[in-house]
């Protein structure tokens, strides 16, 4: 595997300088984390959401890269006003595009961030014991690849602790 | 590369610029460059087994820089200095060429568990191509477990290979105790020593601690990059691993590069120039590193041990709720320039393996910023990186907020 520099667009460098919707929301109807620290990647969003199932406003805090940061803040902007059904239909590969294109090593920021959007979306439902047709017991591919990470790091931090 | 020209016009404006990422590449001096100027159109540019004039001036080169680096080492002559591209394949030449030589001994290699990648890839390469290898622990200081190094060699161990200095924590190895331990056990068992942070660096001669072979490189006492040499003790036996036109070196063939040589002594001879005088000046620029960022800046571990036991250039710190590469970005943007263990600037899922070896966690091990002061380095550059670190921290954290682990 090569060591490739990391050539951040404007976007994402600008959305690391200046992230939009960074913090924790005191409010918040749903909150949702996804990712580990040993993973050094980890996004927690927060939601409020309204009796119409609208987003009305979306706030984000992050342990990771300016990738990780980057993509986070733009999930927040991207679903800002949006109902929850809408919201769902956000793919990693969107949140890529609207920050303007990742290096490759760095789609699993991507993936993280929508995958804890999805989780926040379940858990609100789940809450509420709604089921909705268009939001299926299987999870996504992002809260998959979520949850796949997670295991990893449980999974490094018990070997870890054998071997010592 | 569009991208890549934004990134650095972000950089537009800086009131100062300081690099300490001498771990991985650095600056060279102008005084170093101006000795190598001459090598490349003057003067020696030929092949050194060549019959003409320029040949034989890179010849006479070639050896009189081979002699002042020897003599800097503590060599008897200059033909135990074989030089090299790099660190990286001095550590190659030397595990390999070894293992290839002393196969029929054994086959049982030992390394640290911190070795640098150029080390410890190799080792395990060869473990999967039929050898035995066994990694030495060590104490969260990065000190090798003596015992267990004594416990470990056998008759079969044909190699032990451990860092005179470690090159992300600094720590300073016992290398004559443990050289001691080997060759008691075993006196056959070639003793390898990455010394690339330690030349030049701490009181290192490869005479009086006993080595059988030393990796130096050119860049981590700011000579230039693409150069480097492993020390191999008169009777010792490596076997080259390329093959092609010997010439003047007899463990790597291909063609001397005469004016990274020459840049390389040179390096050579001021690093050992007031050799005590820099080291204290290091040392203070070091102190003042580590005690300004642990005073100014709550939360911060440092990685390796303290004072004398540390190499004098290194400083490396935990910032616990910091992810790494966000901080080297962050640091970069205010002029800072420095490496982290971080898995992000890895590329891999896993932090640097030096760090959990010593037990750090992984999200402290993420968190790890490494520094390298040199000579040239000001107490007015320390003081600055002082006043951009903890703004830097506290806005990063400021990112992380409640998301990390309770």
């Amino acid at each position: 595997m090569s060591r490739m520099p990391l050539p951040y667009n404007p976007k994402v460098l600008e959305l690391f300088k200046n992230p939009k919707n960074l913090g924790k929301m005191e409010d918040a109807t749903v909150t949702a984390v996804a990712g580990n620290p040993m993973c050094g990647d980890m996004i927690t969003f927060y939601l409020k959401i309204n009796d119409q199932e609208i987003i009305e406003k979306a706030s984000f805090e992050s342990y990771g890269c300016a990738a990780n940061i980057a993509t986070a803040s733009i999930v927040t902007e991207m679903i800002k006003g949006m109902h929850l059904e809408e919201a769902w239909k956000i793919s990693w590969k969107s949140v890529a595009e609207a920050v303007g294109g990742l290096p490759s090593v760095k789609f699993h920021c991507g993936v993280l961030a929508v995958g804890a959007l999805k989780r926040a979306i379940r858990k609100y439902y789940k809450e509420r014991s709604v089921s909705k047709s268009w939001l299926l017991e299987e999870l996504s591919f992002e809260e998959k690849q979520a949850l796949e990470e997670e295991e990893l790091a449980k999974m490094l931090e018990k070997r870890m602790k054998t071997e010592k | 590369m569009e991208n890549v020209k934004e990134l650095l016009k972000a950089h537009e404006g800086l009131k100062r610029e300081v690099y300490l990422d001498i771990e991985n590449s650095s600056m060279v001096p102008q005084e170093i460059v101006e000795a190598m100027l001459p090598y490349f159109n003057q003067k020696a540019y030929g092949n050194p087994t060549l019959t003409h004039k320029l040949g034989w001036e890179a010849f006479e080169t070639i050896m009189e820089m081979a002699q002042k680096i020897a003599a800097n080492l503590g060599c008897k002559t200059l033909e135990e200095v074989n030089f090299t591209p790099g660190e990286t394949e001095a550590n190659n030449l030397a595990i390999l060429g070894t293992a290839s030589a002393q196969k029929n001994k054994g086959k049982k290699i030992i390394v640290s568990e911190i070795e640098p990648l150029s080390v410890m890839h190799v080792a395990e390469m060869l473990q999967k191509n039929g050898f035995s290898l066994f990694k030495i622990p060590v104490n969260n200081e990065g000190f090798v477990n003596l015992e267990k190094l004594e416990a470990a060699v056998d008759k079969e161990t044909i190699l032990v290979s451990t860092s005179a200095v470690n090159h992300e924590i600094g720590t300073i190895q016992p290398i004559r105790e443990a050289l001691e331990i080997v060759k008691d056990k075993n006196p056959e068992t070639v003793f390898h020593s990455d010394a690339s942070d330690a030349y030049g660096k701490i009181p290192f001669n490869v005479k009086s601690l006993g080595l059988d072979l030393a990796t130096i490189s050119s860049y981590k006492i700011l000579g230039p990059r693409g150069i480097g040499a492993l020390y191999v003790n008169e009777g010792v036996n490596v076997e080259k691993i390329l093959e092609g036109q010997i010439g003047t070196q007899k463990l790597w063939p291909g063609v001397e590069n005469t004016p990274s040589i020459v840049g390389f002594a040179k390096a050579s001879e001021l690093a050992f120039e007031d050799f005590e005088k820099n080291l204290n000046h290091m040392r203070k620029l070091r102190d003042m590193l580590i005690e300004g960022a642990t005073s100014k800046i709550s939360d911060v571990k440092l990685n390796g041990p303290q004072d004398d036991k540390r190499a004098s250039d290194n400083a490396n710190l935990s910032f616990l709720g910091c992810e790494g590469e966000a901080l080297t970005i962050e640091l970069s943007l205010n002029g800072v320039y420095v490496s982290s263990g971080s898995a992000c600037t890895r590329r891999v899922l896993q932090p640097s393996h030096v760090l959990v070896a010593i037990g750090r966690k992984f999200e402290e091990a993420h968190g790890s910023i490494l520094m390298k002061v040199t000579r040239y380095h000001t107490d007015e550059d320390i003081q600055y990186v002082l006043e951009v670190f903890p703004k830097a921290v506290e806005r990063i954290r400021g990112i992380t907020g409640s998301t990390k682990v309770e």
